[in-house]
This record gives C-alpha cells, structure tokens and sequence, in this order.
C-alpha cells in the first residue's frame, strides 16, 4: 500500500499546491517548512486525506512536523489506517 | 535604560519634530524613504554594517549590507526607470519573502512610484481585484507566481510588464513579460533618487472591507516618521540589535516594520523565508543570535503547542525584547512567554489604515497579559460611546477603539474610494472597527471587532469576498461567511452553503469547494469549515442574516430576530 499510497499524495500535492510544477517534488521534499503547503492549506490536505482514506485525524496530530513531506504523511495516514483496521 | 524611558514623561512632552529631528527632516524638504533607507545609512559611515541576513527554505544564505541594498535598490530603480515606469505608477511585488522583494519595495520607493505588496499566496481572483483597482503599471515576480498573473493579464489593460526575477530560460517569454535578474544585473552607484515629498505616495496595500471589495490604502512617504520613531520606542530597536520581523511585506507589518523602520534605523535584520516549525524558529534565533523578536499571536501559540521542552534544547538568551501584533494577544501567551523566555511578549496594536504602532505596551511599562496598552505618545486614542459618537464619560464600557487622526503614518485616503474613507470617521473620530474598553488607568482591553471582518491569524478577511467567490462555483446556490472561534489562529472561515439543483452534499465537495476559494482567493480565504444547509436565515426583504450564524457559532446570543423571514 506505502508506494500507492505514496505517489497519491505526491500527486495530489503537486496538482494542488505545486505552483511552479517544474520544480522537482520527492517523497521527502519539504512541504510545509519549504513552503509549498501553508498552514491554512494543509487544512485542505488533511480533510483530501480523511476522505480518502475514511479515517480522521485528530488536530493534535495533524501538526507541520507530520505534514512536512510526503512520507511523513504516509507514514501518518497508514498509522491511522491500521488503527481503523 | 529602553529607548522610551518614562512613558508619562514621553507623553507629556511629546512631538512628532523628535523623529523629524533625528532623521534630519525639516518642514517641506525632499523625504523619500528609498534614499533614508539606504544612502543615509550609508552616508553615517554604516555602508559595511549587515543590512539583511537572509535565508532561503532550502538553506541558501544571503547576507547584503547597507552599501549593497544601497546599490541593488539603486539598480531595481534605474531597471524600472528603463521600462518607463513614472512616479506614483504603481508597481506590485508579488512574491515570497526572497531578497528582491525587500530590495524591490525600496527600489520603486526611489523613483518616486508606489509600492503595492500583495502576498504570495493570493489566486488569481484576489490579484485580479487588486491590480485592476489599482490600475498597476508593472508587477514584479517569480517564475512560481507568474502563471496566476498570467491567468489574469487579458484583463488588466494598465499592467505593462511583467517582471520575472529568476527566469531560467526554460521557458520562452510570454506578452508583456521583462527579466531581471538582481546578480546579473550591474550595480548602479551614482542614481537620482526621485524627489518625493511628505504627502507623496509611497505605499498602497489593501484590506478587506466588510461589504464591498478590497480597499487600497494609501500611505506616503512622511509615514516614515512614525515608523522611525515607533520603531525605536515602541519596538526599542537599538543599534546593535539583531531584528526579526515575522510578517511577510505582503502585509503592512512586513512593510512597515520589516523594511522601512528597521532600515532607517539602520538596524541588522534578519529573515526566514520558510514554513513555519518551531524548530527551525528556535534554530534561527539560536544562530543568528536574535536580539529583539517582532512577531504574531498565532506563531506564538503554535509555539506553545510544540511545548516548553523544545525550547530548552535551544540557546535563546539571545533575546532582549519581544513584542507581538496582529490580533489580541491572549494572557496565556504573555504567561507562557515569560516562563520558557524569560520575558513577555509586549502586544502592539495597529491596522493597516494607521501605517504604524498607535497603541502598545512598552519597555518599562507595566505589562498587563491580555491588554493592548496605551496609546503611543503623540496618539490620542479613546473608547467612544456608539451611539452618541463621544467618549464614554467613565471608564470600563465596552465601545469603539477611536483615534484623532493627526500622526504621520495615518492612510491619506482608500485608493479610488474617497467616499469609504469618509465613513471611517464619526464626531471627529477616526473608527479603527475594533471595540474594547478602557481600565481605570488608561489601559486598552480588545473585545472584538465592530463588523463581520474575519481575523485569521491576524489576517483580515472580508466575508463579502468569500461569498462572492463561493457564488463563482457550479454547485453553490447561495452562502453566508462568518468566523468561528479557533484555539491556534483566533478565528477562521466558515461557509453555510445552500446548493443549487442537482447537487448534493458530501465530503468530496465540501473538498472541492474548500480548494476552489483556495486557489481564487487565498488560504487564508479558504472555508476551514463548510456547512450544507437547505436554507440561510434572512430578513424579510431577502438579507441574508449573517448575524445569527455568526451567534450560533460563538455561542452568543441571538438577539432580535423580529426581522427574520418566516419560511
């Protein structure tokens, strides 16, 4: 699932917030320290990802450390996928 | 001993002529903030002091002293002068927190053009609004921004040039579009710096209004005055301080006091262009030695959500003076502050409107968490009675935060829009839209804001413009925006939508409306929150009632509804 998972949020990233898609974007590309996904932003990230994935994460978890690169999103997303069961 | 000293004694012997004086201004001179900036600096033997230590999200480093801003404003000018751009033309800078936007504002400054920031992150719609309202001659920007301008360039039959600054030729060059690159260019020693005069424009940054679209605020360039002198007594910046202004000069903060007061007060300053992370904040402050730290609630309570351990791993006795702007600081901040820091955050209060600090707590003064302060010295400010437009004769009332408007910052006019700018007063009183009350000894306490302006993160949004936007998109029949309370950022945004024939609710649209403000307007914009109602309250004459939704989401009450419509 982690390499599936892994280019939807890569994609879903670069076709929302990439606003220069000739930048290269990677798996552990800065996100919201690099400034490619804002606070305010990562609010629309996080509600594409519980609907995605049927899941919710709660606000405390959803913090700019655990949103600052695609695989720390995965990472974070299949925690609470397999807290669903 | 703070730059202020005594507060009273300030007060009673204040006058303007002290900035006036320091700066080596009289009466009718030539003032342009461009040429205080950088060549008077440089002119007081400071040419090879740092002027801005700057530091990209992908760690690039750039240091420019006062004798390179000098010569690179100096440049960005000449460049602009070769493209015909005339005083008082406006010319936008629309880009990230990377060095051509600082060096750019001054530079335009120098020709006597006006400087019109917008942030980054604004789509195309807000963009659009602005430039159109500003009729903009030229906006200088990145690769990453220019497709939104683009997007919008057949509209906007004033913009002459688009100016990329780090076009790479990968791309061939569009209608309208200019390179310039700030390295590649060579440096302009000897330049006329134009000469502007106390109520010459300078500035024009927009704000949202309640009702109708953005309004362009007009500054000029004796602004500098306060900025100078607010700086040094409100900010207590000081020579050998390390300065660092959060805010992005897409915003008057990052104008007023992250280029032209630090600037002209010839202090080191330092900026991060990056996404916040307390991390890297505390990393910054730990290595470029930050001395006096001007930042915003919001960043101060996402501070406190990462927790008192992390600061510990950091070195931030650095720090001297710390003081905060943008929305009400919470007590709990300027608590917190003075356990892991060792001292409070000082909130200052201003808006856009009033170029520069007008009310603070200062060095020296008692700070008490959770107040405003007192007016700055020079500034008559009061709490007026709302229905008789007059100072409440006791103390203790909630009413409006009012002004007498005689400082040197104050906006001189909404561009376009003399008839907004008149309905900013009442009996004499500049109205700030703010309410609060006044303590027994004169202390400002913030309750709120008079209108449905939304302030995220210290940001005001207009929930005029919001609506208009949702009314853009192929699903919304009709939409109410109002705030609701938020733990990080003070308020957000939220939308009640009614949907048109044919469409139904579900987390897939809320989605994609969520992301369609987004892109249009900004993040910031963005609903964080969307609610699928069958219908919105309204008046009897068709209104919607914003009011009510409004007191649904702060647990307030109703009040009278003897005008809703009965469905």
């Amino acid at each position: 699932m982690a390499e599936e998972l892994k280019d939807i949020v890569l994609n879903y990233v670069v076709k929302e917030y990439l606003e220069d898609d000739s930048e290269p974007l990677t798996y552990e590309t800065p996100l919201i320290s690099g400034g490619i996904v804002d606070s305010f932003s990562m609010v629309s990230l996080k509600r594409f990802l519980e609907n995605k994935y049927a899941i919710s994460i709660p606000d405390d978890e959803a913090t700019p450390e655990a949103f600052d690169s695609v695989n720390k999103i995965v990472s974070l997303v299949e925690r609470f996928v397999a807290k669903k069961g | 001993m703070s730059n202020i000293g005594s507060y009273d004694e300030r007060v009673k012997n204040f006058s303007w002529a002290i900035a006036e004086k320091e700066l080596g201004w009289k009466p009718n001179d030539v003032i342009n903030i461009g040429w205080y900036c950088t060549d008077r600096i440089c002119r007081q033997g400071k040419g090879s002091k740092v002027a801005l230590h700057w530091e990209g999200h992908t760690g690039v480093e750039k240091i420019y002293t006062y004798n390179d801003i000098r010569l690179a404003t100096n440049t960005i000018g000449a460049f602009l002068r070769g493209l015909g751009i005339k005083p008082e033309e406006r010319v936008c800078l629309f880009m990230d927190r990377i060095p051509e936007l600082y060096l750019g504002f001054l530079g335009i400054l120098k020709i006597g053009a006006i400087a019109q920031p917008l942030f980054s992150a604004f789509g195309d719609e807000s963009l659009l609004v602005r430039l159109s309202n500003a009729e903009t001659s030229a906006v200088i920007t990145q690769k990453k921004h220019a497709p939104k301008v683009r997007k919008i360039l057949d509209k906007l039959p004033h913009l002459r040039h688009l100016i990329i600054v780090d076009h790479d030729g990968a791309a061939p060059l569009k209608d309208r579009e200019v390179v310039f690159s700030l390295e590649k260019s060579a440096p302009v020693d000897d330049f006329d710096v134009y000469p502007t005069t106390a109520e010459s424009p300078s500035v024009l940054h927009y704000t949202s209004g309640t009702t109708g679209m953005p309004k362009g605020v007009k500054h000029v360039h004796y602004s500098l005055i306060s900025q100078y002198l607010t700086a040094k007594w409100a900010l207590d910046l000081r020579d050998d301080d390390i300065y660092w202004c959060t805010a992005d000069p897409g915003w008057v903060t990052g104008t007023s006091y992250g280029i032209i007061a630090p600037f002209a007060l010839g202090i080191t300053q330092c900026v991060l262009d990056a996404g916040f992370s307390a991390e890297a904040w505390y990393k910054w402050i730990e290595r470029l030695r930050v001395t006096m730290w001007y930042s915003a609630p919001t960043a101060i309570r996402s501070l406190m959500k990462a927790g008192d351990e992390i600061v510990k791993k950091y070195d931030l006795s650095s720090l001297r003076h710390l003081a905060s702007v943008g929305e009400p600081l919470n007590s709990e901040a300027v608590v917190w502050s003075e356990k892991v820091f060792g001292k409070p955050f000082y909130d200052t209060y201003w808006q856009t409107e009033t170029g520069s600090i007008v009310i603070g707590n200062y060095p020296g003064m008692e700070v008490r968490p959770g107040s405003m302060g007192k007016p700055f010295p020079g500034i008559t400010g009061t709490v007026l009675d709302p229905v008789k437009n007059e100072p409440y004769p006791t103390r203790g009332k909630i009413g409006l935060v009012a002004l007498k408007f005689d400082w040197p910052s104050r906006m001189r006019t909404y561009w376009n829009n003399e008839e907004a700018f008149q309905k900013k007063f009442r009996n004499g009183w500049y109205i700030t839209g703010d309410r609060s009350k006044l303590d027994a000894d004169g202390y400002f306490w913030f309750a709120g804001r008079d209108d449905d302006i939304i302030n995220t993160a210290g940001h005001l949004v207009s929930p005029f413009e919001v609506e208009s936007a949702l009314l853009e998109h192929p699903a919304v029949a009709e939409s109410a925006v109002v705030s609701k309370p938020d733990p990080l950022n003070l308020e957000v945004v939220k939308a009640f939508v009614t949907l048109k024939p044919g469409f139904a609710a579900s987390s897939d649209l809320d989605l994609e409306i969520m992301n369609f403000i987004r892109k249009k307007l900004s993040p910031l914009a963005m609903p964080q929150e969307i609610e699928f109602v069958p219908s919105l309250p309204k008046t009897r004459s068709g209104k919607i009632m914003r009011r009510l939704l409004h007191a649904k989401e702060w647990g307030e009450e109703i009040g009278d509804t003897s005008t809703l419509e009965n469905d």
